[in-house]
Formats: C-alpha cells, sequence, structure tokens
C-alpha cells in the first residue's frame, strides 16, 4: 500500500476537469445571457453553478480519498503547497487591481476632475461646481448617482468585524496547534470557534450592507467610492464564504478522522487561504474605513 | 464519486505498472493527465486559433488592399481587427507557449510530467469553451467587440454591443486558465526537477519558461480585476471608468497596461528560451553568457511591470511621468541586448549549420532585433507622439510577436518534432516554406513602417490616396504569408503520418539536454527515475563540461 511512496506520483485520468470547464461556460454564458433580458440564462447560470459545485466535491472527493488510501507521497504534498501559495498570491494580485483603482481615484483622477494640477479646464468645462472629497460624496454630476447621506463608520462594525478575523486567525492557529499534537478535541472547539466568528463576521457584514443600502443610500451606484467600497469588501466577503465552507468541510474531514501531525495538506491550504482573507481585511479596514480623510 | 477501500486497494495495484501507454479511444484526450498529450492539445488548439486569426487577418488585409471600402464595413472590420488581437495573443500564442512548456518542461528538467496534472488537464480544457465564447460574440445581434484588443473604456463600456459580456467572461476563463497553468510550471520546475539539477543548471527555456510563471501569476488577476470592473460598470452602475461618478477612462489604461505590459513578455520570454536551446546545437558551441541570459531575462521581467505606461504618452500625463516611463522602458534594451549578443556571440566562431530549426532561429534574432529596436523608437516620448496609433506600431508589434514570438515557436516545433512523433519532415519543404514565409512576411510587415512614419493611422478600414501603393504592397505579402501556413500544416501533418523515420535518442547530433537522452519517438511517460547529476551536467547546454 505504501509502495508508491517511493516514485513519482501521476494521477490517472479524470473527466472532472471537462465537467468543470462545462460548468464554468454555463455558469458565465448564463451570467451573460441574463444580464440581456434572456429568461433562459438565469436557468444555465444556475444549472452552470449546480455542475461546478458537484464538480468541486467530485474532484476533491476523488483527492481525498486517494489522499487517504496512501497514494501520495512527500512529494505531491510539496505540489499542492507550492501551487496553493501561488494561488493564493493570484488572489492577492486580483484584490490589488481594486486596490489600485480605489488609490488612483482618491489620489489622481478626483483631484484632477477638480481642477488640480494644469487640469483648471477640466474642471471649469465639465463639472465647476465640483470640489475634491474622500469618500466621495458629492459625484462630479450628482443627478444620476445615488448620493451617501453618510458613510459606514469605521469604529463600529467594521472595527468589530477587524477584531472577529483576528481572533479567528488565532483560534485556528490555535486549532493548528492542537492538530500537531494530537489534541483531538482541542482541535475540533478551535476549528468551530473559527467557523462561528467567520459566520458572525459575514452576519454584521449583511447587516452593513443592509444599513449601507436601506439608511445610507451608499451604493455601488454612488459614484467610485461606492463602487470600490462594495466591490472590495464584496470580494472579501465572497472569499470568507468560501474560506468559511472550506473550514467545514476540513471540520467535517477532521471529525471523520482524517489528518495526521505529519499529513494534513488541505489544513494547512484552507489555513493559508483564511489568513489571507484576515490580511486583505486589514487592507480594507485601514484604506475603505478608517485612514479616508 | 464514492470510492470503496478495496477499489483504491485494487487501483493501487494497477498503479504499480507505471509504463502503460495512453488510454484507448477518444476519451484519452479529454481524461488525460499526461504532459506530453495536454501539450500536443494545446499546440493543435494554438494552431487551429492561429488559422482563424489569420483568416481574420486576411480580412483586414483584403480590405486594405486598396483605398475605398470594397468588401466589408468599417463596423465589421472593427470586429476584424479587435478579435484577429484577441484570437492571435489569448488563443494561438500564449497556448502554443503553454503547450510546448508543458511538453519540454518535464524531460528537460528530468521530471515525469508536470506536478499538478490533472489542473494541467483543467488549464487546457478550460480553453475550447473560452475561445467558442469569444468567437460566438461574433455571431450576436449588434456584433463581436469592435474596440480593439485592447478594450479601452469608455468604448468597451458605454458604447459596446451586448455581446462584450461574453467577452468578458471569455477573458475571465482564459485567465484563469493561464494561471492554473502557471502555477502549475512553477511547481513542477521548483519540486519535480531532478536533484542533481541546480537552478543555474536548467537549460534556459525552463528558467524563462520559470519566470514567465511569474509574470502570469502576477498579470493575469490583474486583467480580471480590469474586466470585472468593466462587467460592473457595463451592468451594475459603478463608475470606474465613469468621471462624472469620479472614475476615470485612463485608469482603465493603467490597470489594463499594468497587466498588458508584463504580458508582451509573457509572450516574448519563452520565445528567447526557445532560441537560447536551438543556437547552441547548431553553433555546435556552449550557450554564450548562459548566467547573464538567466539574469536578464529577471530583469526584463521585473522591469517590465514598471512601465506600463509608456503605451499611454498621449493621455495627457505629468511630464514626469512621461519622463520617468520613458527612461524605465529604454532601460529595458540593457538586458534584452545582453540576450541579442549572447546569441550572435554564440554564433561567432562556430561550426554552424543551418538546419530548418537553426534557420528559424537566426531569422528570430536578426527580425525580432528590428521590432526591438523600432520598440526602443516607441519609447522615447517626443517620437512617440509622431508614431502613436500609426502603422508604426503595428508594424513595430507584428516584429515582435510575428517574427519574433511565432517564429520561435514554429523553430521549437521543427526542432522537437522529430523527437514528439519520431519522424523527420520533409527537409526540401521545410526550405521552401521557410524562405516563403520569411520574405512574405518581411513584405507583409516592413512596408508598414513607411505607412506609420507617414501618418497612416491603425485601426481604420479606409486610407488617402498616398497610402494606397505600400499597403497593396503589404497585402500581397499578407496573402502569401497566410498561405505559407497552409504549406506549414502540411509539412508537419506529412512529417506525423508519413515522414523518415528517425532512431537516434539524439535527433540533431550536437544537441545537447536531457530531453535528448530520452528514446525517439519519446515514451508516453518521460523520466520514471531521476537522471544522476554526472548525466545532467554532461547534457548541459551552456557549460564546457
Amino acid at each position: 500500500m505504501q509502495q508508491s511512496k517511493d516514485q513519482y506520483y501521476v494521477p490517472e485520468g479524470s473527466y472532472w476537469p471537462i465537467v468543470g470547464s462545462i460548468g464554468m461556460a454555463f455558469l458565465l454564458g448564463g451570467f451573460a445571457s441574463s444580464l440581456h433580458g434572456s429568461g433562459l440564462g438565469a436557468g444555465l447560470a444556475v444549472l452552470g453553478l449546480v455542475i461546478v459545485v458537484f464538480m468541486v466535491f467530485g474532484w476533491m472527493g476523488q483527492v481525498v480519498s486517494e489522499s487517504e488510501g496512501g497514494y501520495y507521497n512527500q512529494q505531491v504534498g510539496k505540489s499542492f503547497r507550492i501551487g496553493m501559495g501561488w494561488f493564493i498570491f493570484s488572489e492577492v494580485m486580483f484584490f490589488a487591481a481594486f486596490f489600485g483603482a480605489m488609490f488612483y481615484a482618491r489620489e489622481f483622477s478626483i483631484p484632477w476632475l477638480a481642477g488640480e494640477g494644469n487640469n483648471m479646464w477640466t474642471a471649469k468645462l465639465l463639472w465647476p461646481e465640483f470640489s475634491a472629497n474622500w469618500p466621495l460624496v458629492k459625484m462630479p454630476n450628482p443627478e444620476t448617482f445615488a448620493v451617501p447621506s453618510a458613510l459606514v463608520h469605521a469604529w463600529g462594525i467594521p472595527a468589530i468585524n477587524t477584531m472577529l478575523l483576528l481572533c479567528s486567525g488565532a483560534t485556528l492557529t490555535w486549532a493548528h496547534w492542537a492538530l500537531y499534537n494530537k489534541k483531538r478535541d482541542q482541535l475540533i472547539y478551535g476549528m468551530i470557534a473559527t467557523i462561528t466568528l467567520g459566520v458572525i463576521f459575514l452576519g454584521f457584514q449583511a447587516y452593513e450592507y443592509a444599513h449601507a443600502y436601506g439608511d445610507l443610500n451608499l451604493k455601488m451606484t454612488s459614484g467610485v467610492y461606492g463602487s470600490t467600497f462594495f466591490l472590495l469588501t464584496g470580494f472579501h466577503g465572497f472569499h470568507v464564504t468560501l474560506g468559511t465552507v472550506m473550514l467545514i468541510c476540513i471540520l467535517m474531514r477532521i471529525i471523520r478522522g482524517h489528518f495526521t501531525p505529519e499529513n494534513h495538506f488541505a489544513f494547512e491550504a484552507v489555513a493559508w487561504y483564511w489568513h489571507f482573507v484576515d490580511v486583505v481585511w486589514l487592507g480594507l479596514f485601514i484604506y475603505v474605513y478608517w485612514f479616508t480623510g | 464519486m464514492a470510492t470503496t477501500t478495496t477499489e483504491i486497494e485494487a487501483d493501487i495495484h494497477a498503479h504499480d505498472d507505471h509504463n502503460h501507454g495512453p488510454e484507448p479511444g477518444l476519451m484519452r484526450w479529454v481524461k488525460t493527465t499526461n504532459h506530453k498529450d495536454i501539450g500536443y492539445l494545446y499546440m493543435w488548439f494554438a494552431f487551429s486559433m492561429l488559422l482563424i486569426g489569420g483568416a481574420m487577418a486576411m480580412v483586414i488585409r483584403l480590405e486594405l488592399l486598396m483605398p475605398g471600402l470594397q468588401y466589408v464595413e468599417p463596423q465589421f472590420f472593427n470586429q476584424m481587427t479587435t478579435m484577429h488581437g484577441l484570437i492571435m495573443v489569448f488563443g494561438a500564442i500564449m497556448p502554443a507557449f503553454v503547450g510546448l512548456a508543458n511538453i519540454m518542461i518535464p524531460p528537460m528538467i528530468g521530471g515525469p510530467d508536470m506536478a499538478l496534472p490533472r489542473m494541467n488537464n483543467w488549464s487546457f480544457w478550460i480553453l475550447p469553451f473560452a475561445g467558442a465564447m469569444l468567437l460566438s460574440t461574433m455571431f450576436m445581434e449588434g456584433g463581436g467587440p469592435a474596440f480593439g484588443w485592447t478594450f479601452y473604456a469608455p468604448l468597451s463600456t458605454t458604447f459596446a454591443p451586448d455581446s462584450t459580456d461574453f467577452f468578458i467572461f471569455a477573458i475571465h476563463m482564459l485567465g484563469f486558465s493561464s494561471i492554473m497553468g502557471a502555477i502549475n510550471i512553477i511547481a513542477t520546475v521548483m519540486n519535480l526537477r531532478a536533484s542533481g539539477m541546480k537552478l543555474m543548471d536548467m537549460p534556459l527555456f525552463v528558467w524563462t519558461w520559470f519566470i514567465t510563471a511569474f509574470l502570469l501569476i502576477a498579470a493575469m488577476p490583474v486583467l480580471a480585476g480590469a474586466v470585472t470592473m468593466m462587467l460592473t460598470d457595463r451592468n451594475f452602475g459603478t463608475s470606474f471608468f465613469d468621471a462624472a461618478g469620479g472614475g476615470d477612462p485612463v485608469m482603465f489604461q493603467h490597470i489594463f497596461w499594468f497587466f498588458g505590459h508584463p504580458e508582451v513578455y509573457i509572450m516574448i520570454l519563452p520565445a528567447f528560451g526557445i532560441v537560447s536551446q536551438i543556437i547552441p546545437t547548431f553553433a555546435r558551441k556552449p550557450l554564450f553568457g548562459y548566467s547573464s541570459m538567466v539574469y536578464a531575462t529577471a530583469s526584463i521581467a521585473i522591469l517590465s511591470f514598471v512601465v506600463w505606461a509608456h503605451h499611454m504618452f498621449l493621455t495627457g500625463m505629468p511630464v514626469a511621468g512621461q519622463m520617468y516611463f520613458m527612461y524605465a522602458t529604454i532601460l529595458i534594451s540593457v538586458p534584452t541586448g545582453v540576450k541579442v549578443f549572447n546569441w550572435v556571440t554564440t554564433m561567432w566562431r562556430g561550426s554552424m549549420s543551418f538546419e530548418i530549426p537553426m534557420m528559424w532561429a537566426v531569422a528570430f534574432v536578426i527580425l525580432f532585433t528590428i521590432g526591438g529596436l523600432s520598440g526602443l523608437m516607441l519609447g522615447i516620448v517626443p517620437a512617440d507622439i509622431q508614431y502613436h496609433d500609426t502603422y508604426f506600431v503595428v508594424a513595430h508589434f507584428h516584429y515582435v510577436l510575428v517574427t519574433g514570438a511565432l517564429f520561435s515557436i514554429i523553430a521549437g516545433v521543427f526542432y522537437w518534432l522529430p523527437k514528439w512523433c519520431g519522424n523527420m519532415f520533409n527537409e526540401k519543404l521545410a526550405t521552401i516554406h521557410f524562405w516563403w514565409a520569411v520574405i512574405s512576411v518581411n513584405v507583409l510587415f516592413f512596408p508598414m513602417h513607411f505607412l506609420g512614419l507617414a501618418g497612416m493611422p491603425r485601426r481604420i478600414p479606409d486610407y488617402s490616396l498616398q497610402f494606397a501603393d505600400f499597403n497593396w504592397i503589404a497585402s500581397i505579402g499578407g496573402f502569401a504569408f497566410g498561405l505559407s501556413f497552409i504549406l506549414l500544416a502540411y509539412i508537419v501533418v506529412d512529417c506525423i503520418r508519413n515522414g523518415k523515420p528517425v532512431k537516434e535518442a539524439r535527433v540533431w547530433e550536437s544537441a545537447k539536454g536531457l530531453e535528448w537522452t530520452l528514446p525517439t519517438p519519446a515514451p508516453y511517460h518521460t523520466f520514471t527515475e531521476e537522471p544522476p547529476r554526472e548525466l545532467i551536467l554532461k547534457e548541459s547546454s551552456h557549460s564546457a563540461h
């Protein structure tokens, strides 16, 4: 059973990739159709999503059973770790694009629209009433945008959420120690605590969104601050959601008795992902909520 | 996919035999985890897309054959230029390089396969769906994207057809595929390299791809961000690229070119690698300046992230910005010059012979250098004010991408094809094909320099009468160059099916590298045991061991 350990391991062929591609094509093609009033589009998108979810669970299920079956050697584990590490780096660059857009708007496009530098005529000819402000509550042309009455205050829910995520990073590391030291109860409690904190975070975030849309009139359509606010926090929230789902899967595997102190790549990968989501949040808290003046 | 323990055990026994061949039937290609299978799929996909993109180029050249509007509507002409660019970049050149990486990196580093073979399969099998989605936009109401391959806002947001959202998702899928492919290459090079091979023992093709993979991982997500912002600007009322809401269309260009400039190096660094493999073989000398080649590649890669706004000199950026981006851009010519001089010095006083791959490699060095020099001209701000958006730019990037990237791919295919299929191609036909393609490509692109300097703008279906002669010449060259690919397809298929069998493992007598120690045709599974360090040093194409 352990024979393969000394040899190279090349996994056998699989239908999951093509299933994933078909699901992805349905999901994205259907979504694009639905944006242009195709009734069929939304249905196709849902079908595609179901296929993608089916694929993820099927593919991962196969990998888990191969791993538990003793197929994988240290080299496979290292490939997985390198892959996960650089995948997270690609995610960092995705967020960097949106952070970049926010800084560009804040430092360049808004001051320029207000006439800074040699842009006097830009301001005079386009929107002479406009003066630079950040976070942007008075747009150059307020008529076509949802003008917010107030902003989300950093030292309310966002500060609580910061604490929640930082604590969740600690509880996850506590669980990781437990895994190394074979303390099963501590491991399970640590995981449950992390998941709970993640879910509470998401609950607060949903409440904050409802508050912003319902009470503050801060929307995606509130000019470029609203755009960056909702896309940054929205993609972050989406990643927290994915991370929470992955943590739940890991917890279920722990309960089934998977993972050893030496062999727990999936746990590590999800932990890295969770810490990455934490760090992105710190960037959001500082630059989207806090140092906005 | 619930698998019982007994099934796994049965499976493990099946796995004991590592030398089993490919699965019979067509499903082999769908399910495959074999790096060569996947690489060949990439190559055929890239070649099909090259023909489709090439057909679009033929439409463009046909319309430009004579002044006036002859054959197509301006709107359709714009769709042709846009789709031609997108398909060639994302459908032909990038997949072809990933294909070559898949086929060649494991044998070059003494590894068994790619590090993450199932993900490798997925990287490929996303492409046909993404390509189909991209092409389908042309048949939708309002037509396909017509805003140029750079899809600048607001042309691609406010004024674009509905099909643009399909284009956006096609880009998302292509990017996802590229990122997974790049992760795989990094993991393969870091983890599956024979333990006797140190980093500075790696062949240059492996080095250049290793560095390119980092560029891909850093640049493609930014492109995903840009198209996501486009999507929300178009459909959900955000104002990233809308000045009325505090955004800026120029911001699109910054984000796009932050991806776009590394992207052009993604399409040329692997080409440098291929040429650096071929030239020492046929000059019968070790590669000159191996370590400087590695450092030059890394320098180009780092610089590629800090020069993006040289595509935007005319957007009204501050003079200080123009100066910075100009100097940073010109700086890239230093490591690039190191490379060109190293190739020339490798050939200097070598026992040169001019087999087909060498002819393509030499053509690459000469013609890519022309493209590089016109790039220097474009990098100079005051000159760029004159050249911007003219045919000079078109001439420049076709010299780097066609006679650069594409020629290196053709060189690589001729170099490695006998190893892949075990047959030699028809050298007489390949010689005819070489001269046909090299002459016609220059007839096609060289006059574009003159057109551009005389002021002919790019992306237009009609032009003033004074541009007529050079356009006529370019179009004739274009049709001839287009036809040469039919001959190329014939040569390759003929080689695979009826070529004279090659028995030697070392197809080219002085070729060095671990890939030439494997039998010809290459076995289905590459190295099942690591090659020893003595062999690696003996096979090094850059040291004099």
